[in-house]
């Protein structure tokens, strides 16, 4: 200090004019950045969610309307002269009677309660009043006489499908501007459909045939539903649960608690991370090479999806179980050691039963990313267009063929009649409720039985 | 009797096998539990398991073997051009085996008696037209040799399931006798059983690496027939990819492998940036209440599937970007293309680097940011000059493994990207990748002997070796990372 005063250059750098309370322009450009930084943050935050909640959104407006569906009410004279023409009453004769005929008997009651009921049809067509009818109804009316042959020469109240255009006119998304270009429907249809709304023999209600019933044909979107879909992937999620647990539960206890640290564990470890970022396309082409040419399952059945989509989940069950033992404390081994347990024992008396809840809850979130899992449902077939309910679990049902809720929506969207996408919508709102209710469960789970040790 | 009945009796046998040899167990000490080497229900798990596992392996391996021996035996009927190579072979013998399955059928559903399929002959009719009559579709009419070789497959492989359930009842029994003779109050009956329960647990971890090389091995085999058809150079280094199913197909992969790294290199200019800044925010700025907030509504994102993000791209965004930015800037009028799905797969990924990203910053000792804090810098200049650069090996691991992931992803290409393979540098022009042409190769009709379907294998193992070696690069740098501050 004496020396630098004793006459050298002053080499301290020349204070600013500065003060405590107001900052330099150094000061605030550093702080500027800081709060940058911040908003890009937030920014980010904000992009991300605004995205989900937009997604979220537009697919519930376009899906929700898949639940109610427009539906014609009018009464229909059972003709036995062309239902019944032996007058036997009997099922099997009048089985020969084909869908040609009911739908003849539909028009002929629709046109004529029309006409009851003093709506003027002067400007459609018979032609067109018959093809505001559903395709579907006729074989519902059908298997409804069939079902009971006693509503033969009776007059029977139905409700049917409208078709998908009045449909979508009742829900806007068709217009008469889009009518004028479209074949399928005319605007002096939609003009009918207001009178006979007005009139309360077309309505919306809610259809709970979206849930239950199977898929329909490109033609009539209205008929169309998630009833096989749902089946198959609850046959799917029930045999991935049975296949993945046991053997998940068995890998991460030898893998956590016995396993010699040598080369074989060395590869199994790494074959486990690896296999969890395997493309699930990938596990797609393994179950159509192995499990559908070599093994020679059949193709489309919820079993080999099941065995598909258990390989792809494995790797996740693992680190998760492994996570939920490597929590359980080592006293709790050291104390049942202590009085004269042996390994095995430790594990199953001990260990697995405190690591249970978190094995639970992994094992509840990874088969809830199963379940939405498409692509390599796609390759083994589980796309083909399926109307038959697969038979129940003990008559072989896992075999038959089935598809699955995603792969639904994957279907219906690639179809080109936009009541599609309104159902493809819907399905993907009954596929996050079903995801809801999984995490929610594992959520609560995880509340009610975490533990801190 | 069939494989699920000698199932069954097995499971009746192995419970025998447990109430005799805890029964003799107890029997021998007298009810005195004590002087026993192992608590008495160890003693009747090894009397089940005896009884059951060696005929079930027993059982399996027969099961393995038994349609082998009898394709040898049969191959006899054939005349040596019909099997003289291995795929004319296979088609022969499950025409064989669907044959036979129909006569089974046939018995079952009581259209036809044992007789008058012992005398069915293709001389007398058509063998087809009779089985169709039970619901049996065969696909084309049945040569004389196959009938003759499905009626002899039926017979062995009635004697094969007689003598199989004779002989697994006998190992069964015989290893139920060996448990119960072993059976004395000395023996150790816990460090057996315990030994089983190792095998079965060690069983049930190799097969992460079964499944390994059931992929490797399914596609490499298809693969190699593929290059059997077609040339493998023209494969990789193919510039066009024009499958036609009349033969004569351009199946170069290079279309494919740039519009998947192109939209994956979209993908990443959104996935990136936004997770990266959430992931700093998160880690640094965001006090604990909103970080228990976000942080897992972020993450609700990677829990939703992939065909929705799919239906996303194709009904909102598609439109979107073609009305509003494609057309009005005259680059195109396709709704699907590279910034469709780059876009979507992005979001998609946002989720996976921010927390990836976010254990990787918080990872980073507090003490690196108390120095640098401690000189005066801001934290933004703590973050850019110090906790960045000390986590960037792991965030560069987070980021190749979300690449990775981009590359794999099928739904939202598959309905966002469209079909057509070109080269182009348009990101609003529709282009494909690699998983969207093994989905469309491998969907619908299939025929397992054409180049057009054998080319999907050929496409999935270029796929799975890509994503391989990006994520075994990915770990290794976050192992290595993950040691440095350890």
């Amino acid at each position: 200090m004496t020396e630098m005063s004793a006459g050298g250059p002053d080499i301290r750098p020349v204070a600013k004019e500065s003060s405590l309370l107001a900052g330099s322009a150094r000061t605030r450009a550093r702080n500027a950045r800081e709060w940058r930084m911040k908003a890009y943050g937030i920014g980010a935050i904000v992009i991300s969610l605004a995205t989900l909640a937009f997604m979220l959104l537009t697919i519930f407006i376009d899906g929700v309307s898949a639940f109610r569906q427009a539906k014609l009410e009018f009464p229909v004279f059972v003709d036995a002269a062309v239902v019944d023409k032996a007058g036997t009453r009997d099922a099997a004769a009048m089985a020969k009677v084909t869908t040609i005929g009911y739908k003849r008997l539909l028009t002929a009651s629709f046109i004529a309660h029309l006409q009851e009921r003093g709506i003027a049809v002067t400007d459609v067509s018979d032609k067109d009043l018959e093809a505001m009818i559903s395709g579907d109804a006729p074989a519902r009316l059908r298997d409804r006489v069939l079902a009971d042959p006693s509503l033969v020469g009776q007059t029977v109240d139905v409700d049917v499908f409208a078709t998908g255009r009045i449909d979508g006119y009742l829900k806007g998304r068709v217009t008469r501007e889009s009518a004028a270009l479209d074949s399928n429907v005319t605007p002096a249809q939609l003009d009918l459909s207001d009178r006979l709304v007005e009139a309360g023999i077309l309505s919306l209600s809610f259809n709970w045939g979206f849930l239950t019933g199977p898929d329909a044909s490109d033609l009539r979107p209205e008929a169309s539903g998630l009833g096989v879909a749902i089946i198959g992937s609850l046959y799917m999620m029930v045999m991935v649960a049975l296949f993945t647990v046991p053997v998940g539960v068995a890998a991460s206890i030898y893998l956590e608690e016995f396993a010699p640290k040598n080369r074989l564990t060395d590869l199994i470890e790494v074959n486990i991370s690896n296999l969890a970022a395997v493309p699930s396309i990938v596990f797609g082409i393994l179950g159509l090479a192995i499990f559908i040419n070599f093994m020679g399952l059949p193709q489309s059945s919820s079993l080999v999806g099941a065995l598909v989509i258990s390989l792809m989940t494995l790797p996740t069950i693992i680190i998760a179980t492994r996570a939920a033992i490597r929590a359980v404390p080592p006293s709790i081994r050291d104390a049942a050691m202590g009085i004269g347990a042996s390994k095995m024992q430790v594990v199953f008396h001990h260990v697995l039963p405190l690591a249970m809840p978190g094995i639970m809850t992994g094992t509840i979130l990874g088969l809830a990313s199963a379940l939405g899992e498409t692509a390599p449902l796609l390759l083994i077939g589980m796309v083909a267009f399926v109307t038959n309910y697969p038979a129940g679990p003990l008559e072989g049902g896992v075999m038959d063929p089935a598809t699955a809720l995603p792969v639904q929506v994957y279907s219906w969207a690639s179809r080109s009649d936009p009541a599609f996408i309104e159902r493809s919508s819907g399905a993907i709102i009954v596929l996050l409720v079903f995801l809801v209710i999984m995490n929610v469960a594992a959520i609560l789970l995880r509340r009610r039985f975490e533990r801190r040790w | 009797m069939s494989v699920f009945l000698t199932l069954c009796l097995l499971a009746v046998l192995a419970f025998a096998g447990f109430v005799l040899c805890r029964g003799r167990a107890m029997a021998l000490v007298g009810g005195d539990a004590k002087r026993l080497h192992s608590l008495p229900g160890y003693y009747g798990w090894f009397g089940a398991i005896m009884a059951a596992l060696p005929a079930v392996l027993f059982l399996a391996i027969w099961q393995i073997a038994q349609p082998l021996v009898i394709e040898t035996r049969l191959s006899g009927f054939f005349p040596a051009e019909m099997i003289e190579d291995d795929p004319a072979r296979t088609l022969l013998f499950a025409d064989v085996r669907r044959i036979a399955a129909g006569l089974d059928s046939a018995i079952a559903s009581g259209a036809l008696s044992a007789d008058e399929v012992a005398a069915l002959d293709t001389t007398t009719g058509s063998v087809r037209d009779t089985l169709a009559a039970t619901g049996v579709a065969l696909g084309a009419e049945v040569q004389p040799e196959t009938l003759v070789a499905a009626q002899s497959y039926r017979e062995l492989a009635g004697y094969g399931a007689l003598l199989r359930t004779l002989l697994v009842v006998a190992v069964a029994v015989g290893g139920l006798f060996y448990a119960i003779r072993l059976t004395n109050p000395d023996f150790r009956a816990r460090n057996q059983v315990e030994r089983v329960m190792l095998a079965v647990l060690m069983l049930a971890s190799t097969i992460a690496i079964l499944t390994t090389v059931g992929i490797v091995m399914s596609m490499l085999s298809e693969s190699i027939r593929f290059f059997k058809f077609y040339p493998i150079g023209d494969f990789f280094f193919g510039l066009t990819w024009s499958p036609a199913f009349r033969g004569g197909s351009e199946l170069g992969l290079l279309p494919l492998l740039w519009g998947t790294l192109y939209i994956s290199f979209i993908s990443m200019l959104v996935a990136v940036p936004i997770g990266l800044f959430a992931a700093i925010y998160l880690a640094e700025f965001a006090n604990p209440r909103v970080r228990s907030i976000v942080k897992p509504l972020i993450e609700v994102i990677a829990g939703i599937p992939t065909v929705v993000f799919g239906l996303f791209a194709l009904v909102t965004v598609g439109p979107l970007l073609r009305d509003y930015i494609a057309m009005p800037l005259g680059l195109g009028n396709s709704g699907s293309s590279v910034m469709t799905a780059g876009l979507v797969i992005g979001i998609l990924n946002v989720p996976f680097i921010s927390s990836l990203a976010d254990d990787i910053i918080t990872a980073v000792p507090q003490s690196l940011r108390d120095g640098s804090l401690g000189l005066g810098a801001t934290r933004a200049e703590t973050i850019t000059n110090v906790v960045l650069p000390a986590a960037l090996p792991g965030i560069v691991g987070a980021v190749l493994m979300a690449a990775s992931r981009a590359i794999g992803e099928t739904m939202i290409v598959t309905m966002g990207a469209g079909a057509a393979a070109k080269l182009d540098l348009n990101p609003f022009e529709a282009m494909t990748t690699i998983t969207v042409k093994i989905v469309s190769q491998l969907t619908g009709d299939t025929e397992f002997n054409s180049p057009e379907t054998l080319v999907a294998f050929a496409l999935g193992i270029s796929l799975f070796v890509i994503t391989l070696c990006l994520n075994i690069f990915a770990l290794w740098i976050v192992r290595k990372y993950r040691e440095q501050y350890e």
